[in-house]
Protein backbone atom coordinates (compact mmCIF):
# COMPACT_ATOMS: atom_id res chain seq x y z
CA UNK A 1 0.00 0.00 0.00
CA UNK A 2 2.96 2.50 0.03
CA UNK A 3 2.37 5.57 -2.48
CA UNK A 4 4.25 5.36 -5.83
CA UNK A 5 8.05 6.72 -5.54
CA UNK A 6 8.13 7.01 -2.01
CA UNK A 7 11.24 4.14 -0.92
CA UNK A 8 12.65 5.19 -4.62
CA UNK A 9 15.61 6.60 -2.33
CA UNK A 10 17.59 4.00 -0.43
CA UNK A 11 15.98 5.65 3.14
CA UNK A 12 18.99 5.74 5.53
CA UNK A 13 18.05 8.12 8.72
CA UNK A 14 22.07 8.86 9.09
CA UNK A 15 21.73 10.54 6.21
CA UNK A 16 18.62 12.20 6.71
CA UNK A 17 19.81 13.26 9.82
CA UNK A 18 23.13 14.74 7.98
CA UNK A 19 21.14 16.24 5.90
CA UNK A 20 18.80 18.51 7.65
CA UNK A 21 21.34 19.19 10.54
CA UNK A 22 24.12 20.21 8.29
CA UNK A 23 23.72 23.81 8.55
CA UNK A 24 23.51 23.98 12.11
CA UNK A 25 26.33 21.65 12.59
CA UNK A 26 28.79 23.13 10.60
CA UNK A 27 27.87 26.41 13.09
CA UNK A 28 28.24 24.21 15.91
CA UNK A 29 31.23 22.75 15.47
CA UNK A 30 32.89 25.17 18.22
CA UNK A 31 36.60 24.61 18.29
CA UNK A 32 35.64 20.72 18.98
CA UNK A 33 38.97 19.43 17.08
CA UNK A 34 41.32 22.79 17.59
CA UNK A 35 40.18 24.24 14.35
CA UNK A 36 36.98 24.47 12.75
CA UNK A 37 34.19 28.00 12.94
CA UNK A 38 33.14 29.28 16.28
CA UNK A 39 30.24 30.80 16.49
CA UNK A 40 29.52 33.39 18.40
CA UNK A 41 27.31 32.44 21.40
CA UNK A 42 26.44 34.68 24.30
CA UNK A 43 29.27 34.16 26.72
CA UNK A 44 30.68 36.80 23.73
CA UNK A 45 29.16 39.38 26.69
CA UNK A 46 30.84 38.13 29.50
CA UNK A 47 34.49 38.27 29.53
CA UNK A 48 36.80 37.16 31.96
CA UNK A 49 37.52 39.72 34.88
CA UNK A 50 39.88 42.04 34.56
CA UNK A 51 40.35 43.29 38.31
CA UNK A 52 38.93 42.69 41.78
CA UNK A 53 37.52 39.25 41.34
CA UNK A 54 35.15 37.83 43.22
CA UNK A 55 34.11 41.11 44.70
CA UNK A 56 31.49 43.84 44.01
CA UNK A 57 33.63 45.69 41.80
CA UNK A 58 34.12 43.05 39.41
CA UNK A 59 35.84 44.48 36.80
CA UNK A 60 35.92 43.28 32.91
CA UNK A 61 36.54 44.17 29.29
CA UNK A 62 32.94 45.93 28.83
CA UNK A 63 33.60 47.79 32.05
CA UNK A 64 36.22 49.06 30.98
CA UNK A 65 34.96 50.04 27.03
CA UNK A 66 32.20 52.03 29.66
CA UNK A 67 34.58 54.12 31.39
CA UNK A 68 36.92 54.84 27.97
CA UNK A 69 33.48 55.92 26.37
CA UNK A 70 32.39 57.90 29.03
CA UNK A 71 36.19 59.75 29.31
CA UNK A 72 36.23 60.16 25.37
CA UNK A 73 32.84 61.78 25.33
CA UNK A 74 33.48 64.02 28.72
CA UNK A 75 37.24 65.31 26.71
CA UNK A 76 35.02 65.93 23.95
CA UNK A 77 32.85 68.01 25.31
CA UNK A 78 35.55 69.62 27.47
CA UNK A 79 37.33 70.05 24.19
CA UNK A 80 34.43 71.59 22.51
CA UNK A 81 33.90 74.28 25.36
CA UNK A 82 37.34 75.26 26.35
CA UNK A 83 37.11 78.65 24.51
CA UNK A 84 33.42 79.47 23.80
CA UNK A 85 33.17 82.65 21.53
CA UNK A 86 30.12 84.33 20.14
CA UNK A 87 31.61 83.21 16.74
CA UNK A 88 31.60 79.61 16.78
CA UNK A 89 35.08 77.47 15.36
CA UNK A 90 34.55 74.62 14.21
CA UNK A 91 34.77 72.36 17.61
CA UNK A 92 32.20 74.46 19.03
CA UNK A 93 29.89 74.61 15.75
CA UNK A 94 29.95 70.46 15.74
CA UNK A 95 29.02 70.22 19.12
CA UNK A 96 26.22 72.89 18.75
CA UNK A 97 24.64 71.48 16.33
CA UNK A 98 24.58 67.96 17.63
CA UNK A 99 23.22 69.76 21.22
CA UNK A 100 20.72 71.58 19.13
CA UNK A 101 19.52 68.40 17.39
CA UNK A 102 18.27 67.43 20.76
CA UNK A 103 17.04 70.54 21.65
CA UNK A 104 15.33 71.47 18.71
CA UNK A 105 14.34 67.59 16.88
CA UNK A 106 13.77 65.77 20.45
CA UNK A 107 12.46 67.72 23.08
CA UNK A 108 11.13 71.01 21.55
CA UNK A 109 9.26 68.69 18.73
CA UNK A 110 7.60 66.62 21.35
CA UNK A 111 7.52 68.61 24.62
CA UNK A 112 6.61 71.86 23.04
CA UNK A 113 6.60 75.10 25.13
CA UNK A 114 7.52 72.60 28.52
CA UNK A 115 10.75 71.35 26.95
CA UNK A 116 13.18 73.89 28.94
CA UNK A 117 13.43 71.66 32.34
CA UNK A 118 14.23 68.18 30.10
CA UNK A 119 16.73 69.53 27.56
CA UNK A 120 19.65 68.77 30.20
CA UNK A 121 18.31 65.11 30.34
CA UNK A 122 17.41 64.20 27.08
CA UNK A 123 20.86 65.68 26.28
CA UNK A 124 22.63 63.39 28.50
CA UNK A 125 20.58 60.55 27.66
CA UNK A 126 21.53 60.75 23.70
CA UNK A 127 25.21 61.71 24.26
CA UNK A 128 25.43 59.02 26.75
CA UNK A 129 23.96 56.30 25.01
CA UNK A 130 25.49 57.06 21.82
CA UNK A 131 28.98 57.12 23.17
CA UNK A 132 28.42 53.53 24.86
CA UNK A 133 26.64 52.77 21.23
CA UNK A 134 29.16 53.67 19.28
CA UNK A 135 32.15 51.81 21.34
CA UNK A 136 30.78 48.57 19.29
CA UNK A 137 31.99 49.45 15.96
CA UNK A 138 35.17 51.54 16.76
CA UNK A 139 38.09 49.13 16.57
CA UNK A 140 39.98 47.94 19.46
CA UNK A 141 37.14 48.34 21.63
CA UNK A 142 34.62 45.95 19.49
CA UNK A 143 31.78 45.87 22.11
CA UNK A 144 28.93 48.89 22.75
CA UNK A 145 29.11 49.65 26.34
CA UNK A 146 24.99 49.24 26.34
CA UNK A 147 25.40 45.54 25.16
CA UNK A 148 24.70 44.55 28.79
CA UNK A 149 21.74 44.85 30.58
CA UNK A 150 22.95 46.98 33.30
CA UNK A 151 24.12 50.37 31.91
CA UNK A 152 20.30 50.67 29.57
CA UNK A 153 18.36 49.52 32.75
CA UNK A 154 19.77 52.23 35.03
CA UNK A 155 18.91 55.00 32.11
CA UNK A 156 15.74 54.03 31.88
CA UNK A 157 15.24 54.04 35.51
CA UNK A 158 16.29 57.50 35.57
CA UNK A 159 13.31 58.09 32.48
CA UNK A 160 10.94 55.51 35.05
CA UNK A 161 11.65 57.78 37.95
CA UNK A 162 11.30 61.38 35.91
CA UNK A 163 8.37 60.84 34.08
CA UNK A 164 6.51 59.61 37.03
CA UNK A 165 7.64 62.46 39.08
CA UNK A 166 6.75 64.49 35.98
CA UNK A 167 3.23 63.28 36.11
CA UNK A 168 2.33 63.50 39.63
CA UNK A 169 4.04 67.29 39.70
CA UNK A 170 1.72 68.06 36.84
CA UNK A 171 -1.28 66.54 37.98
CA UNK A 172 -0.76 67.97 41.57
CA UNK A 173 -1.07 65.01 43.29
CA UNK A 174 -1.00 61.30 43.05
CA UNK A 175 -4.50 60.54 42.91
CA UNK A 176 -4.64 62.81 40.20
CA UNK A 177 -1.97 61.82 38.32
CA UNK A 178 -3.16 58.27 38.47
CA UNK A 179 -7.04 59.01 38.04
CA UNK A 180 -5.97 60.70 34.55
CA UNK A 181 -3.29 57.69 33.14
CA UNK A 182 -5.34 54.61 34.44
CA UNK A 183 -9.19 55.82 33.83
CA UNK A 184 -8.60 57.75 30.58
CA UNK A 185 -11.86 60.12 30.07
CA UNK A 186 -14.56 59.87 27.52
CA UNK A 187 -14.55 55.78 27.61
CA UNK A 188 -17.81 54.06 28.59
CA UNK A 189 -17.08 53.25 32.24
CA UNK A 190 -17.18 49.28 31.38
CA UNK A 191 -14.39 49.42 29.09
CA UNK A 192 -12.10 50.19 32.13
CA UNK A 193 -12.16 46.50 33.22
CA UNK A 194 -9.92 46.32 30.19
CA UNK A 195 -7.92 49.87 29.42
CA UNK A 196 -7.03 50.07 33.22
CA UNK A 197 -5.35 46.92 34.38
CA UNK A 198 -3.38 47.38 30.66
CA UNK A 199 -2.72 50.86 31.42
CA UNK A 200 -1.27 50.14 34.45
CA UNK A 201 1.53 47.32 32.64
CA UNK A 202 1.91 50.01 30.25
CA UNK A 203 3.25 52.51 32.84
CA UNK A 204 4.22 50.63 35.58
CA UNK A 205 6.27 48.13 33.78
CA UNK A 206 6.01 48.08 29.94
CA UNK A 207 7.76 51.45 29.50
CA UNK A 208 10.66 51.18 31.36
CA UNK A 209 11.14 47.28 30.20
CA UNK A 210 11.20 48.27 26.95
CA UNK A 211 13.13 50.37 27.02
CA UNK A 212 16.00 48.84 28.87
CA UNK A 213 15.45 45.73 26.31
CA UNK A 214 14.77 47.64 22.99
CA UNK A 215 18.45 49.17 23.62
CA UNK A 216 20.68 45.91 24.85
CA UNK A 217 18.58 43.60 22.33
CA UNK A 218 19.87 45.65 19.29
CA UNK A 219 23.33 46.05 20.66
CA UNK A 220 23.49 42.22 21.43
CA UNK A 221 22.28 41.41 17.97
CA UNK A 222 24.89 43.77 16.15
CA UNK A 223 27.90 42.55 17.93
CA UNK A 224 26.80 38.70 17.16
CA UNK A 225 26.12 40.17 13.40
CA UNK A 226 29.75 41.46 13.18
CA UNK A 227 31.21 38.74 14.80
CA UNK A 228 30.33 36.37 12.93
CA UNK A 229 30.95 38.13 9.66
CA UNK A 230 34.70 38.30 10.90
CA UNK A 231 34.69 34.37 12.67
CA UNK A 232 33.10 33.20 8.90
CA UNK A 233 35.59 35.21 6.90
CA UNK A 234 38.73 33.99 9.09
CA UNK A 235 37.28 30.87 8.77
CA UNK A 236 36.69 30.49 4.84
CA UNK A 237 40.10 32.50 4.55
CA UNK A 238 42.25 29.51 6.86
CA UNK A 239 40.62 26.71 7.65
CA UNK A 240 38.46 26.19 3.97
CA UNK A 241 40.16 25.03 1.10
CA UNK A 242 39.52 25.00 -2.79
CA UNK A 243 36.66 27.10 -3.99
CA UNK A 244 34.81 28.37 -0.91
CA UNK A 245 37.93 30.16 0.30
CA UNK A 246 35.94 32.71 -2.55
CA UNK A 247 33.17 32.94 -0.20
CA UNK A 248 35.18 34.63 2.27
CA UNK A 249 35.62 37.78 0.19
CA UNK A 250 31.73 37.93 0.30
CA UNK A 251 31.61 37.69 4.23
CA UNK A 252 34.46 40.24 4.43
CA UNK A 253 32.16 42.86 2.58
CA UNK A 254 29.27 42.26 4.30
CA UNK A 255 31.13 42.48 7.25
CA UNK A 256 32.34 46.14 7.09
CA UNK A 257 28.29 46.58 5.42
CA UNK A 258 27.12 45.75 8.82
CA UNK A 259 29.63 47.85 10.75
CA UNK A 260 28.30 50.98 8.69
CA UNK A 261 24.66 49.52 9.54
CA UNK A 262 25.87 49.50 13.12
CA UNK A 263 26.88 53.16 12.99
CA UNK A 264 23.42 53.65 12.31
CA UNK A 265 22.09 51.65 14.23
CA UNK A 266 24.14 53.32 17.04
CA UNK A 267 22.53 56.84 16.10
CA UNK A 268 19.17 56.05 15.22
CA UNK A 269 18.73 53.82 19.37
CA UNK A 270 20.14 56.81 20.55
CA UNK A 271 17.69 58.91 18.85
CA UNK A 272 14.76 56.22 19.51
CA UNK A 273 15.66 56.05 23.41
CA UNK A 274 15.93 59.89 24.02
CA UNK A 275 12.61 60.04 21.95
CA UNK A 276 10.66 57.79 23.48
CA UNK A 277 11.81 59.61 26.82
CA UNK A 278 10.39 62.68 25.81
CA UNK A 279 6.99 61.02 24.76
CA UNK A 280 6.75 59.61 28.45
CA UNK A 281 7.08 62.48 30.21
CA UNK A 282 4.86 64.12 27.59
CA UNK A 283 2.26 61.49 28.32
CA UNK A 284 2.29 61.27 31.81
CA UNK A 285 2.04 65.10 31.88
CA UNK A 286 -0.15 66.22 29.54
CA UNK A 287 -3.81 66.15 30.65
CA UNK A 288 -6.43 63.87 29.39
CA UNK B 1 -1.16 -0.37 5.64
CA UNK B 2 0.90 -1.81 8.75
CA UNK B 3 4.54 -0.71 7.55
CA UNK B 4 4.69 3.26 7.80
CA UNK B 5 7.00 5.24 5.66
CA UNK B 6 9.08 8.01 6.95
CA UNK B 7 8.38 10.92 4.26
CA UNK B 8 11.08 13.08 5.62
CA UNK B 9 12.50 13.58 8.73
CA UNK B 10 13.46 17.09 10.72
CA UNK B 11 16.37 16.42 13.35
CA UNK B 12 17.58 19.81 15.17
CA UNK B 13 16.11 22.82 17.12
CA UNK B 14 13.33 24.50 16.23
CA UNK B 15 14.51 27.60 17.70
CA UNK B 16 16.63 27.45 14.40
CA UNK B 17 13.70 28.61 12.44
CA UNK B 18 12.19 30.33 15.73
CA UNK B 19 13.77 34.14 14.92
CA UNK B 20 12.69 33.99 11.30
CA UNK B 21 9.33 33.59 12.22
CA UNK B 22 9.11 35.98 14.89
CA UNK B 23 9.89 38.81 12.21
CA UNK B 24 7.68 38.12 9.73
CA UNK B 25 5.11 40.05 12.16
CA UNK B 26 7.35 43.33 12.42
CA UNK B 27 8.31 43.10 8.84
CA UNK B 28 4.76 43.29 7.63
CA UNK B 29 4.16 46.20 10.26
CA UNK B 30 7.12 48.22 9.32
CA UNK B 31 6.51 47.95 5.65
CA UNK B 32 2.67 49.31 6.16
CA UNK B 33 4.02 51.58 8.83
CA UNK B 34 7.20 53.23 6.85
CA UNK B 35 5.16 53.21 3.58
CA UNK B 36 2.37 54.99 4.83
CA UNK B 37 4.70 57.55 6.44
CA UNK B 38 6.42 57.66 3.37
CA UNK B 39 2.65 58.14 1.41
CA UNK B 40 1.86 61.28 4.18
CA UNK B 41 5.06 62.89 2.97
CA UNK B 42 4.69 62.84 -0.45
CA UNK B 43 1.08 64.18 -0.05
CA UNK B 44 2.15 66.95 2.55
CA UNK B 45 6.19 67.34 2.45
CA UNK B 46 5.57 70.50 5.02
CA UNK B 47 4.38 67.75 7.40
CA UNK B 48 7.76 65.38 7.06
CA UNK B 49 9.23 66.40 10.36
CA UNK B 50 6.33 65.54 12.43
CA UNK B 51 5.49 62.66 10.38
CA UNK B 52 9.24 61.04 10.65
CA UNK B 53 9.10 61.43 14.46
CA UNK B 54 5.72 59.98 14.66
CA UNK B 55 6.90 57.39 12.24
CA UNK B 56 10.18 56.64 14.72
CA UNK B 57 8.18 56.17 17.13
CA UNK B 58 5.98 53.38 15.83
CA UNK B 59 8.91 52.01 14.70
CA UNK B 60 10.28 51.38 18.12
CA UNK B 61 7.19 49.72 19.37
CA UNK B 62 7.19 47.25 16.78
CA UNK B 63 10.93 46.79 16.79
CA UNK B 64 10.65 45.89 19.97
CA UNK B 65 8.31 42.83 19.04
CA UNK B 66 11.16 41.35 17.01
CA UNK B 67 13.88 41.58 19.59
CA UNK B 68 11.77 39.98 21.93
CA UNK B 69 12.31 37.16 19.56
CA UNK B 70 16.16 37.52 19.79
CA UNK B 71 15.91 37.52 23.18
CA UNK B 72 13.74 34.60 23.69
CA UNK B 73 16.28 32.70 21.86
CA UNK B 74 18.71 33.24 24.71
CA UNK B 75 15.92 32.93 27.07
CA UNK B 76 14.67 29.54 26.21
CA UNK B 77 18.01 27.70 25.20
CA UNK B 78 17.61 24.25 23.63
CA UNK B 79 17.98 21.20 25.84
Amino acid sequence: MRRRGVDRRPHDPEELVLYTAATTRLLAAAGESGGGFKAPTIAEFFPGVIAFEGTLFEFNRIMLVRVIGAVALCLLFWAASRRVSLVPGRGQGVAEMALDFVRVNIAQEVLGKDSRRYVPMLTTLFFAILAFNITGVIPLLNIAGTSLMGLPLVLAAWVYVVYLAAGVKAHHGVGAFLKSNLFPPGVPPVLYLLITPIEILQVFLFRPATLAIRLTANMIAGHLLLVLSFAATQFFFFEATGAIKAIGALSLAAGFAFTLFELLVAALQAYIFTLLAAVYINLSTEAH
Amino acid sequence: MADSTILAEVVGNVATIGYGLATLGPGIGLGILIGKTVEGIARQPEVAGQLRTTMFIGVAFVEVLALLGLIAGFLFPSA
